[in-house]
């Protein structure tokens, strides 16, 4: 890179790489939660961000270097897909992770879901 | 610019590879395995975006498109079959 003059290109290829490297920190980040976090619950919270601020990030800088508006559509159509997709599975990991006891009472701040599930599992006793 | 950027992002992503397979080695209920498995899929998903972006062309377009729906399934169906033995 030479002391070139501040260009269109230059601009966009500088937003690109910071686009990069903040959504590979994003994964990063995530796996460092996934085995630093005591225990289900938080390690959950740890891996969703790669999944939809990193991969955001990661798809600006795709349509920052293509550089036509037709991917424009497929690129939104995937983060979408992930916006929407994301909460949903992240209920059913967390709701069978609570059925089964796979989270560590102490540090839970609040439990609102404990009297529901003691109220149907006696009944079904 | 945009190699040093790759070169950075790949070596985050590699290290990110190693520490989620520590995870699903190690992990305690298959559902964090699950969770693991998810983070991996991003990161496989990232390395494919920064390949787009530094060789400007869209040949993994469609596999992000569809690894977005994978991950979904994969987790919904593992969830869906863990229950609880103690109480049934």
């Amino acid at each position: 890179m030479s002391a070139e003059p501040l260009t269109w290109d230059l601009i966009r290829d500088a937003v690109t790489a910071v686009c990069l490297v903040v959504g590979a920190l994003m994964s990063f980040a995530a796996a460092l939660g996934m085995l630093r976090f005591p225990d289900l619950l938080s390690r959950m919270h740890a891996a969703t961000k790669p999944q939809v601020l990193g991969l955001l990030l990661l798809l600006i800088a795709v349509g920052l270097q293509i550089g036509s508006w037709a991917v424009v559509p497929l690129l939104v159509f995937a983060w979408l897909l992930q916006l929407v997709t994301a909460p949903v599975s992240a209920h059913m990991v967390s709701r069978a992770g609570y059925r089964t006891r796979h989270l560590r009472r102490d540090t839970l701040q609040r439990d609102d879901l404990d009297a529901v599930v003691r109220a149907h599992t006696e009944k079904s006793d | 610019m945009l190699e040093v950027a790759a070169w950075i992002a790949g070596i985050l992503l590699g290290l990110a590879t190693v520490l989620v397979i520590i995870r699903i080695m190690r992990g305690p209920s298959i559902l964090e395995r699950a969770i693991a498995m998810d983070v991996l899929l991003a990161i496989i998903i990232a390395a494919l975006c920064i390949d787009m972006a530094v060789g400007q062309h869209t040949n993994h377009l469609a596999f992000v498109v569809v690894a977005c729906v994978l991950g979904f399934i994969g987790s919904v169906t593992i969830s869906r079959y863990v229950t609880d033995r103690r109480n049934s």
